[in-house]
């Protein structure tokens, strides 16, 4: 659940957003916006991985939030396997959730290989399984389909059917219009 | 048993890494081999004990920097911070597993150094060596304190430096007179308190 009000953030003397109020329970809010609008900052803020300036917030717990930043967030010299295991026992999540998620992001063959072996979009699956491990019942992306083949995005896809509160910021509105339930637009 | 599983966790990823990537360590031996050989030829023969020991100081609390500015380079460039800090483990575990792979690398590039400086110079005794020993626990405790809040900083190269040199004075201080019991006072001061405030400054880090 997330339910904000007059939310706003700067840094220093530039104002980055201001004035947003939300209330959302499930589904899914898509945040639009040119580049340098404020789109990361908020799912920042939203994602408790910055304080807002200005307003009030009601947000899950860290760590029922799952995040996948414009980088996918793993350690590049360790391999698919050796990064899931290690946020499981962070996350104390059983390690049988480890092989679940990497068959179903098509990693399990490649679960021995070091990340930086990967293409990007290999990647950005892996960052995925790591943003979903724990089961969060909110899912911050940012910018997901990045580098993300058909068959990634089909798993995107269904990862976005799931009974939770996703917050998606993209430049391709159109490939989340519509399972958007609310929108928020930045100029 | 949760923390500490968390922080064998955590340093166990931290020891791979630098076994994989193989960066941090070999700079670290090269450059104290380096200057432990520029100081013995720099130095006049008959050089005192207590001048040769301030030499060796000098080399080991630069190594140390040079490992502490490496340390949370896949942090940093991976944003693994944000990753981190939405789990549930205690952030301090992130220090001390940083503090102890740290220690490692440190204790490693010491066991080539000190037998180095002993066949350079005029030996070692083992108050010497139990305070290298001290001074590691301080230097780490510091200086992956400093290393953290030297990612969140925009300067972040000059930052660690600016604020890690100064701290580690009074180690050089207490290594070069063999102060023991001073530098255990400085290793509980400063473990202490990197432990309790390490929370904050990776908020700001993320």
């Amino acid at each position: 659940m997330i339910r904000v009000h007059g939310l706003g953030k700067r840094f220093d003397d530039r104002r980055v957003f201001a004035g947003v109020d939300l209330d959302l329970a499930d589904g899914l809010l898509l945040v639009t916006g040119p580049n340098g609008s404020g789109k990361t900052t908020l799912l920042r803020v939203l994602a408790r991985l910055a304080a807002p300036s200005a307003g009030t917030l009601e947000l899950p717990p860290r760590e029922r939030i799952g995040y996948l930043g414009h980088s996918p967030n793993v350690y590049r010299e360790l391999t698919a396997l050796e990064n899931l295991t290690l946020f499981a026992r962070l996350y104390r999540v059983e390690r049988e959730r480890v092989g679940m998620l990497l068959e179903r992001f098509g990693l399990w063959e490649v679960r021995n290989e070091r990340v930086s072996t990967f293409s990007r979009g290999m990647q950005q699956r892996l960052g995925l399984c790591r943003a979903l491990l724990h089961d969060p019942s909110l899912l911050v992306l940012d910018e997901p389909t990045n580098a993300l083949d058909v068959q990634g995005l089909e798993l995107l896809d269904a990862v976005l059917d799931e009974p939770r509160l996703h917050v998606v910021a993209t430049h391709d509105a159109t490939r989340f219009d519509a399972r958007a339930t609310e929108r928020l637009v930045f100029a | 048993m949760t923390y500490i599983g968390d922080v064998g966790a955590l340093a166990r990823k931290d020891l791979l890494l630098e076994l994989r990537a193989k960066e941090t360590l070999p700079s670290m031996l090269l450059f104290v081999i380096s200057a432990l050989t520029i100081f013995h030829f720099a130095l006049p023969a008959g050089t005192s004990d207590v001048a040769a020991r301030g030499l060796l100081w000098s080399a080991l609390v630069f190594t140390a920097l040079l490992g502490l500015t490496r340390a949370f380079v896949a942090e940093r460039e991976q944003g693994m911070f944000d990753a981190l800090i939405l789990t549930p483990c205690d952030r301090s575990a992130i220090w001390l597993a940083k503090s102890i792979a740290v220690l490692a690398f440190l204790a490693a590039a010491e066991v080539v150094a000190l037998p180095a400086f002993a066949a350079f110079f005029h030996g070692l005794n083992g108050r010497t060596v139990a305070a290298v020993a001290l001074a590691d626990l301080g230097i780490v405790a510091v200086g992956t304190l400093f290393g953290a809040m030297a990612v969140a900083g925009r300067a972040r190269e000059l930052l660690l430096p600016l604020l890690f040199l100064p701290a580690a004075i009074p180690i050089v201080v207490g290594g070069v007179g063999g102060y023991l019991w001073f530098l255990v006072l400085y290793d509980a001061i400063f473990a202490v308190f990197a432990w309790g405030t390490f929370e904050y400054v990776v908020a700001e880090a993320a």
